[in-house]
């Protein structure tokens, strides 16, 4: 920040100091422009949530917690009235586990595109295009790697096109990053591996790392049972 | 706020009932068929949008479309007799009644002949003539019908509009002329049906949460569809387009010869949206992306899933999608992240190598590993009095590469299933 830009600062928050906080307005802001997970270190590592109107890329290998994050993501987004849609390439949504991470079902539209890569595209771009959505999910965790590196980055870059419009935040779920620059944030998900308590499986721990950061930044957090 | 005062439009044009009524209906929905040849209607409240009576008159009058008289009156019978009585447009002023009508032929009050006849021997010629008589002597000669027609023939009716109720039934049909075999020429017959109804709907201020369509094919069969709408709504374009939708995923399956289209007439929605809550999407825009993405990926697979009351493993109903207002709910703070299954659908079937009644090896055709943790076996069973009936042994498991999947075994055939995965 310039020095000019600081003496400014200094001097509206001197002159306005009992009704205006300049710090309080700029985390109010950046929360209106995102949505928080609730994960606390997540949150802290992409400064508020994931952001609003443009694409954010989760990728990881099977059992990374990936879907952990997303249903907190979702139960947050509902808790504060946002209607969402999970668009289920290959149609593993489980409701059960929606509804016990808190998300309010009646709140989500499901699509279950079976399998099909190309019809799950087609529906966000629908889905984007009508408006109102405050979150959209393009779940594609469990498609073959080979097929999501065919979509072509003209179309991820039309989806991003898409969000900006609307203002909805658009989080795209795959095994590894393909929507590349057209991405505005890429979480990375490795596993820590599962918390075994007894004879129980109670838990499991991950590791995020945020990619497009200047200086690559890790967070770590642990789903439950 | 100030009451309005009550006027009254009469149109007077034999042979020409419907225009009469079509012309009406632009003006009010309160209207009266007085008889074949008159309709009254209630222009009460109109000056804000056409003006004083006169330039109203002036208005029904350009709208008719055929020849007519026209009369505005403070009461329905004044109305009707200027409009009998006076050629092309008649204003009558409140308090004027008696004056403006004065000068018409006694015969146009009607009544019974024997009055008409003795009306005729005592030289009253005009309602002037008869508005005159005193009362007493008119109740002591003519009765109680004597008074009535005395009353009207001074203007000073006081009744209320005998108004035309029509049926709330909304519907439209059409034959048609030979059998249509495209949907695309279907298409523009549907878009006159719905928008007749469509029109006939908001003319009664109500919307529809149902459309029905019944199309009789030429082999006899009737294909009906039904649109089923979360809210009401009237949205002509929309409703076309999700009719569309509908025939191309499912057309006829013979030429069309006849249309019937019917929509069920509800009270249209109205919603106050808070300041601090949430956009949602358009319920009408909302209606015709999900009817897009459904002809995308098939109907049972759109929607707001509804969990069953039942422990059936993945027991859920597909409800349309229709998010309520927003209920924001309180904040949970420090709540960790639940475990999450992706569950396979159908659960993938796997050959399960088991020691010491421990599972250790998975082979698969997509999931292959050798298991270096396994905890269970959990027995779930239920609803045995059914055919659908489960019982099975469930197991967490983590392969060696790491992943953890969900197994279980069928206890009835033996046969493992990878569930899926914990993620």
């Amino acid at each position: 920040m310039g020095a000019a830009l600081l003496q400014l600062r200094a001097e509206i928050e001197a002159r306005f100091e009992s009704s205006l906080d300049i710090q309080k307005l700029d985390i109010r802001k950046r929360e209106a422009a995102s949505i928080p997970t609730g994960i606390e270190a997540i949150d802290r590592l992409t400064s508020g949530g994931i952001p609003r109107g443009t694409l954010t890329e989760i990728s990881g290998p099977e059992s990374s917690g990936r879907t952990a994050l997303l249903f907190a993501l979702l139960s947050q987004a509902t808790r504060h009235g946002e209607c969402c849609a999970w668009i289920d390439a290959a149609g593993v949504f489980d409701p059960r586990s929606a509804q016990e991470t808190g998300a309010d079902l009646a709140r989500i539209l499901w699509v279950n595109c079976d399998h099909k890569t190309e019809y799950a595209l087609k529906a966000v771009d629908l889905l984007l295009q009508s408006g109102g959505f405050g979150l959209i999910v393009l779940d594609l965790g469990d498609t073959p790697d080979k097929e999501a590196r065919r979509i072509p980055l003209a179309s991820w870059f039309r989806l991003r096109h898409a969000a900006e419009r609307t203002g909805a935040a658009l989080v795209a779920v795959e095994r590894a990053i393909n929507a590349r620059s057209c991405s505005a944030l890429q979480l990375e998900l490795r596993r820590k591996g599962p918390v075994w308590v007894g004879r129980l499986l109670r838990g499991l721990g991950t590791e995020a790392e945020s990619r497009k950061h200047f200086r690559s930044q890790t967070a770590e957090f642990t789903a439950v049972r | 706020m100030a009451v309005q005062p009550t006027q009254y439009a009469c149109l007077h044009g034999p042979g020409n009932l419907p225009l009469l009524l079509e012309c009406a209906r632009g003006f009010s929905p309160h209207i009266e068929e007085t008889s074949p040849d008159t309709v009254v209607f209630d222009v009460r409240g109109l000056e804000a949008l056409h003006g004083p009576p006169a330039a109203l008159a002036r208005e029904i009058a350009r709208r008719v479309g055929v020849p007519a008289n026209i009369a505005i009156a403070p009461n329905p019978d004044a109305a009707v007799h200027a409009a009998r009585g006076y050629r092309g447009i008649t204003v009558i002023e409140r308090g004027q009644e008696s004056a403006a009508l004065a000068k018409l032929p006694v015969n146009l009050l009607g009544g019974s002949p024997d009055i008409a006849e003795l009306l005729h021997l005592w030289g009253v010629r005009t309602f002037g003539d008869f508005a005159k008589l005193p009362p007493l002597g008119v109740a002591a000669r003519l009765g109680e019908e004597g008074i009535e027609l005395q009353r009207l023939a001074a203007g000073h009716g006081y009744r209320r509009l005998r108004e035309i109720v029509d049926p709330l039934e909304f519907e439209a049909e059409t034959e048609l002329e030979y059998p249509v075999e495209l949907l695309e020429p279907l298409a523009f017959i549907l878009n006159d049906l719905i928008n007749g109804i469509c029109s006939r709907l908001q003319h009664r201020a109500l919307a529809t949460n149902e459309l029905r369509l019944a199309l009789s094919l030429e082999n006899g069969l009737t294909h009906e569809t039904a649109l089923r709408l979360p809210v009401p709504m009237l949205d002509a374009k929309a409703f076309l387009r999700m009719l569309q939708l509908d025939l191309n995923g499912r057309p006829p399956v013979a030429p069309v010869l006849k249309v019937h289209l019917a929509a069920e007439p509800v009270k249209p929605r109205r919603t106050q949206h808070g300041l601090f809550v949430p956009t949602a999407p358009e319920p009408e825009k909302l209606e015709l992306t999900v009817a897009r993405v459904k002809h995308l990926v098939g109907n049972d697979r759109v929607g707001s899933p509804e969990l069953s009351d039942t422990h059936r493993p993945d027991s859920f109903v597909m409800r349309s999608f229709a998010p309520g207002p927003a209920v924001l709910a309180a904040e949970k703070p420090g709540v960790p992240p639940s475990l999450c299954l992706r569950r396979f659908r159908p659960p993938r079937y796997a050959q399960v190598l088991v020691v010491n009644q421990q599972p250790v090896r998975i082979v698969s055709p997509t999931i292959n590993g050798r298991v270096v943790m396994a905890k269970g076996p959990w027995r779930t069973s239920g609803e045995w009095w059914r055919e659908d009936a489960w019982n099975r042994d469930e197991w967490d498991v983590a392969l060696e590469a790491g992943e953890l999947y969900r197994l279980f075994q069928e206890i009835d055939s033996a046969r493992w299933f990878i569930e899926g995965s914990y993620d």
